[in-house]
């Protein structure tokens, strides 16, 4: 599904990503990890077309397509959903009318009608009940004065209207409390499929005692040197990044 | 970055001023320069009666002891009032009788500027005056209008048929001498639209005037008169276009509403005027104008919404007098700025009457070098006991080059009196069209949806048709501003 072959990448001049091969099936899930300034972050701003970050070498396939040529819009549309890390709040936008465009986007690029807002309400009351969101998502204003926990429960919320083939959940689980983290992560598990794959970015395995991953990769100083089972995280968690970094 | 986002605008044709023609017509214009005896000659000219020539020479005196005002925030060099040619008309042979004299020009002018006259194609909804420069060429559904009592015709034309209404009602809410702008239009103001609603009727379709200035060098000064009765209703709209020309052209306007008991108007103007070249600041429009109504009658509303996207330089305060008991007023405004653009607009709310209420909500957009404020007066008087204002002021800025700013003024004279002010600046910024590119949303739908969030408040209070052409101008305006 996602073939990454030796990439480069970075932002403003500087290389932070610097060779990274990767290759991710339908029905995987894949754990990221690393310390702070590993490359983490940058990767999942290049896989999700930020324009600030550039590739410098190497390249990037998404179902044969070549990634890279593709900007966020066309990538959103292709299948690939990044769940940010800090999700932006757009007050006077309502949450439930911006869902409906991501979806009618779609819709219309597979050349079907456009869903109106009643039987659009139909279809997220139905999502949110699945992922047991109260009704307030639907008429807030998107992330508008959200906390942390509601804002990354917004992002599974989009997750969930969009069916994603690829989805890239940054630091998910960063800012969230247990119980938080625990809806988050149950909401996740309620959309994973075998025709789906999720890549988990994220500094601490205490997410993944929840969403299991089928690889856990380590990222250090813009490289993957080590990849693994479940037990690698596991064994992160005991022994801390100096494990990997300094055996290495 | 930027290279992404010419290539959205290069996709946009519509991103140019697209009113920026001008139609051939054979015109009538005077000479440059002003005296009193142009003011005469356009008194002749419309062949007026008497009290007209005299309010119009009154006018003109005090216009020669008066100063341009300095206080707005904009920025401009002197105008040269003696380079203004006062009078241009397109030229007719003798009296119209019917829409088939008009000169097909400027009937093709008008259709394609999306407002049809002739009766095959006109709106059905809609009653049209259209003024070309310096006359109306055409007023449809003025038969209609008639069955009910309603008088709507160009000012001109109410002066020969309706002289003592518009003796009794003109100049009564913006004085001759009420400001500089004011004062020269009441000197030299040529055509206009004049509407009567008599009491105990309610208007079966929005009336409406389509301003079009075609002749460069030209000012044009419309003069418009609304009267609602008694216990009667009327919703008039407001549109505006000017060809691109180098040079500035000046646009100084007066209207005058008064409402009588439980009478209601309801003004609505999207203004598109052409606002200069986008990178040099060449050229575009002076908008001076002097917007006012006096509900002069219990319980009666004004209700002025404004959706300011063009000219060079906006000088705008729709304004309430709010002299009955119980009567309000009410201001929405949306003004964009882009490009070079200037704009000093709000309003002023002036309470005399007990338990009069008014309500302001402005909403700036600033985009590129433009400067935008907004002004606002709340005025209350000692009589005026449990008067109540609220006002909501909020800016969105677009880029870092341009600029908000915001002068509110509260004066009240009375304890009882409840004043809310609230304001707030926002940004529109890259992340946020980012976050939306990511859900597959275009950014042309990601701007248009956060800006029509952030002016939702105001579109709608706008008629459908009116509110649907606001928000794809100010997206349109935007698209490649953002960044």
């Amino acid at each position: 599904m996602l073939e990454i072959k030796d990439l480069h990448a970075g932002v403003e001049g500087n290389e932070i990503v610097k060779g990274i091969s990767l290759s991710i099936n339908k029905g995987e899930i894949h754990a990221i990890m690393g310390p702070n300034g590993s490359g983490k972050s940058t990767l999942a701003k290049i896989l999700s077309g930020h324009p600030a970050y550039e590739t410098t070498a190497g390249n990037i396939t998404f179902e044969g397509q070549d990634l890279l040529e593709m900007d966020a819009e066309q990538r959103s549309i292709a299948g690939i959903f990044m769940g940010f890390q800090y999700p932006v709040e757009v007050p006077g936008v309502n949450n439930a009318e911006f869902l409906r465009m991501a979806h009618n986007a779609r819709r219309v690029n597979a050349g079907e009608e456009e869903v109106d807002p009643l039987d659009f309400d139909e279809l997220l009351s139905e999502k949110m009940k699945m992922l047991g969101m109260e009704k307030k998502y639907k008429e807030r204003n998107l992330n508008d004065g959200f906390s942390g926990g509601e804002k990354k429960k917004n992002e599974i919320l989009q997750m969930a209207i969009l069916e994603p083939k690829l989805s890239i959940l940054d630091e998910t689980d960063s800012g969230l409390d247990i119980d938080a983290l625990r809806i988050v992560a149950e909401g996740v598990n309620k959309l994973r499929s075998e025709n789906n794959a999720l890549i988990l970015i994220t500094h601490y395995q205490r997410l993944l005692d929840y969403i299991k991953p089928d690889f856990v990769h380590v990222l250090s100083k813009g490289k993957i040197i080590k990849s693994g089972d479940k037990a690698l995280a596991l064994e992160l968690e005991s022994q801390g990044y100096d494990w990997v970094t300094s055996s290495n | 970055m930027s290279d992404e986002q010419n290539s959205v605008s290069d996709l946009l044709e519509d991103n140019q001023y697209k009113y920026g023609f001008t139609t051939d017509v054979e015109s009538e214009t005077f000479a440059k320069g002003l005296n009193e005896e142009v003011v005469r000659a356009i008194s002749k000219k419309k062949n007026e009666p008497e009290f007209m020539l005299n309010f119009r020479l009154k006018a003109f005196e005090k216009w020669k002891t008066m100063k341009e005002p300095a206080w707005p925030n904009v920025h401009y060099p002197p105008i040269d009032f003696q380079d203004i040619s006062y009078y241009s008309a397109p030229k007719k042979k003798k009296q119209l009788a019917s829409l088939d004299e008009v000169d097909p020009e400027v009937m093709r002018t008008f259709e394609k500027l999306g407002i049809p006259l002739d009766e095959q194609k006109k709106l059905a909804n809609v009653a049209v005056d259209a003024v070309f420069d310096s006359v109306s060429v055409a007023t449809t559904h003025k038969k209609k209008l008639m069955e009910q009592g309603i008088i709507f015709c160009p000012i001109s034309e109410a002066l020969q048929d309706y002289p003592e209404l518009v003796e009794e009602y003109l100049g009564t809410v913006v004085p001759v001498g009420d400001n500089y702008y004011a004062a020269l239009n009441s000197a030299v103001f040529t055509d206009g639209s004049f509407v009567y609603i008599p009491p105990d009727t309610i208007s079966p379709m929005e009336i409406s005037t389509y301003f079009r200035i075609n002749t460069e060098e030209t000012g044009q000064f419309e003069r418009t008169l609304i009267i609602c009765a008694e216990n009667s209703y009327v919703s008039y709209l407001e549109g505006c276009t000017a060809p691109q020309f180098d040079t500035n052209q000046l646009h100084a306007a007066v209207v005058e509403l008064v409402t009588m008991d439980n009478a209601e108007i309801k003004y609505s103007t999207v203004q598109n005027w052409y606002a200069g070249d986008k990178e040099t600041g060449q050229g575009g429009i002076y908008n001076f104008v002097t917007k006012r109504g006096k509900c002069a009658g219990e319980n009666s509303k004004i209700s002025w919404t404004q959706v300011e996207t063009g000219s060079a330089i906006t000088w705008k305060y729709p304004s309430c007098i709010l002299q009955g008991d119980n009567s309000s007023g009410e201001f929405y405004s949306v003004a964009l700025t882009n490009g070079h653009m200037q704009a000093d607009t709000g309003t002023k709310m002036i309470h005399i009457g007990k338990n009069t209420r008014s309500s302001i909500i402005s909403k700036g957009i600033s985009a590129d070098h433009s400067s935008n404020s907004y002004r606002g007066q709340v005025k209350v008087g000692k009589n005026a006991t449990n008067a109540r204002n609220y006002s909501q002021c909020d800016s969105m800025l677009v880029g870092d080059k341009c600029s908000a700013h915001t002068f509110p003024y509260i004066e009240t004279a009375n304890n009882s009196v409840q004043v809310e002010h609230e304001a707030a600046t926002s940004k529109i910024s890259e992340d946020q069209l980012f976050y939306f590119e990511s859900r597959g949303i275009s950014r042309e739908n990601a701007i248009e949806a956060v800006i029509s969030g952030f002016c939702k408040d105001v579109f709608k209070q706008l008629p459908m048709e009116f509110a649907v052409e606001a928000q794809k101008l100010l997206t349109l305006k935007l698209e490649d501003s953002v960044g």
